[in-house]
């Protein structure tokens, strides 16, 4: 199957979104939105609660329609209710909480849900069940049931589910929000080689700025619009307007900038290990 | 201690017999007939070809007696209570024992044995096919046996993917109660002192929390699930198909079988 994709994956201008509601004018979710995302990034949408981000995400696959303006996602109008059914076939949407995105009574069935509402031929669903389930390491669990997983399987089977359809866009919608620690890296890990491998363009929403750092591009929404974007060194140089809208910075970029304010010089570092070598550099140095 | 821990859905026991590799549509059809014949048959040829035939599915189906004791123990004191209302009101034949009024006779003995015998035979026969089939194929077979009411707009997509998802959320949903369970005591709940009403009262607690998370979790699923592209059954296809082999010819060729025996035997 091979489809020539449009160079940008999304592509929206004057984009605004706002819940219907019966008492007052309703106010705008997302305001006045001007975005582009290109083909085959890595991009991570930063903001915290009610900053509009998961609304970006039910938009950009047309589980939400937009109030006003224009938005194009692979090539696809998703305000029109025919299309939106296209755009579902190419992007494919892991939400935050895992038990309530599985279908399927075993992890086999789930992931075929896809697959099946798709009117898939039988023969064909098995061998990509199989390459799905294989992608993100669960072939073992192919007959196990939902419930008997932990969070992260659980995602990871989502992931399975979607990859079954062979996608070019992933949105993960906060998909890391209920895991711990442990579990978070590894849908992430996951997410990356995916992008790497397969050449998909991810959009991850979340708010742990940890999980940015390895992004292509990196868009902060606040209060529906964007207020930053660019590369992970370029939002992360700017700790103190993060910080002024309420959202976290990593601990490498916190603890450089208090090194800063206090007459130490240092370059911008973003990773621990990063960190780590500057703080050396630095103590051989006095 | 998870207090719900050892709840199961339905009785499946897994295993390959020839029974468990039947298809789940002519298992349940099966069961249909079955039901069927057992009202056919009144001496005791007939009934002993439905025992014969009972216990021989039974062995052939390899699943231990245990099970199916235990499947009777439901519908025990109906059969008792058949068992004596026949022995005493239903008259004709040899007396064999007389107290006062009360009589015991021919007929009645008769009787007794074979509606008790009916009710068994149905309630073993149905636990075997749950014993035999798990529920996901069972929906399926209903789903299949049913399509052709889709003629007369019955939803049965809509039915068995309910039921299929229904099946999918139990063990969420008591997962969740048990959580809700030791929250609520521990802050100091009481959940199983005082009378009915009292106790009746006291699931109030569980079951608004329980609703108001089922709620929410079949709204993000809906989400979840038009974004993965559902959008009714036309136009679906399914990963799980049923086929008939050989195995259900012989069911179909044993149904027949019965048939012609009660047919030859019936009084």
């Amino acid at each position: 199957m091979s489809i020539v994709m449009p160079e940008t994956a999304v592509v929206s201008k004057h984009l605004a979104f706002g819940y219907q509601t019966d008492q007052e004018p309703r106010s705008l979710v997302i305001k006045d939105l001007d975005l582009e995302i290109e083909t085959g990034l890595f991009v991570s949408i930063m903001g915290h609660n009610g900053s509009g981000k998961s609304t970006l995400a039910k938009l950009l696959n047309g589980l939400l329609t937009p109030s006003q303006g224009v938005l194009v996602v692979c090539g696809f109008d998703a305000s029109n209710n025919e299309t939106v059914w296209e755009i579902r076939h190419h992007v494919g949407m892991v939400f935050q909480n895992p038990d309530n995105q599985i279908v399927g009574p075993t992890v086999e069935d789930d992931v075929a849900f896809g697959l099946e509402n798709r009117g898939v031929p039988p023969e064909e669903m098995r061998v990509r069940i199989d390459e799905a389930l294989q992608s993100v390491h669960m072939q073992s669990f192919s007959q196990a049931q939902p419930h008997r997983l932990s969070g992260g399987q659980k995602q990871r089977v989502a992931i399975a589910g979607i990859m079954a359809i062979r996608p070019s866009v992933i949105i993960l919608d906060e998909a890391t929000a209920m895991l711990d620690p442990m579990a978070r890296k590894e849908v992430m890990a996951l997410a990356h080689r995916l992008h790497r491998e397969e050449g998909i363009t991810v959009i991850n929403i979340t708010h742990f700025p940890e999980e940015t750092l390895h992004s292509d591009r990196i868009i902060v929404m606040h209060d529906g619009k964007v207020v930053l974007d660019g590369t992970p060194a370029a939002v992360f140089a700017e700790a103190e307007r993060l910080q002024a809208i309420g959202l976290d910075v990593p601990l490498a970029v916190r603890l450089r900038q208090a090194l800063v304010s206090n007459g130490v010089a240092m370059p911008l570092v973003l990773e621990r290990e990063e960190l780590v070598r500057e703080l050396c550099k630095l103590l051989s140095k006095t | 201690m998870n207090v719900l821990q050892n709840f199961a859905i339905g009785q499946y026991v897994p295993g390959r017999s020839f029974v468990h590799l039947l298809d789940p549509r002519s298992k349940l059809l099966f069961v249909l007939a079955f039901a069927i014949l057992v009202f056919l048959a009144n001496n005791w040829q007939t009934y002993t070809v439905l025992v014969v035939f009972t216990l021989s599915a039974v062995a052939v189906a390899r699943i231990s007696p245990g099970y199916l004791v235990r499947s009777l123990k439901p519908v025990w004191f109906l059969i008792l209570l058949t068992i004596i209302l026949h022995l005493l009101s239903t008259k004709g034949g040899a007396v064999y024992f007389s107290w006062g009024w009360l009589t015991i006779e021919e007929q009645g003995v008769k009787q007794a044995v074979f509606i008790s015998l009916r009710l068994t035979l149905l309630v073993l026969i149905s636990s075997l096919l749950t014993l035999t089939t798990s529920p996901l194929d069972l929906t399926d077979g209903m789903e299949r046996l049913l399509s052709p009411l889709k003629k007369i707009k019955v939803p049965v997509h809509e039915i068995s993917l309910m039921l299929s998802i229904a099946l999918r959320f139990i063990p969420t949903l008591l997962e969740e109660t048990d959580k809700i369970i030791k929250a609520q005591m521990a802050r100091g709940a009481d959940l199983d002192s005082g009378n009915l009403l009292k106790r009746a009262k006291n699931l109030v607690p569980i079951t608004v929390p329980l609703f108001i998370s089922a709620f929410r979790r079949a709204e993000e699923l809906a989400w979840a699930m038009e974004a993965r592209g559902y959008r009714g059954g036309s136009g679906r296809t399914r990963l799980r198909q049923l086929r008939f082999s050989w195995r259900d010819a012989v069911a179909a060729l044993m149904i027949l079988l019965i048939l012609g025996l009660l047919g030859w035997w019936r009084a």
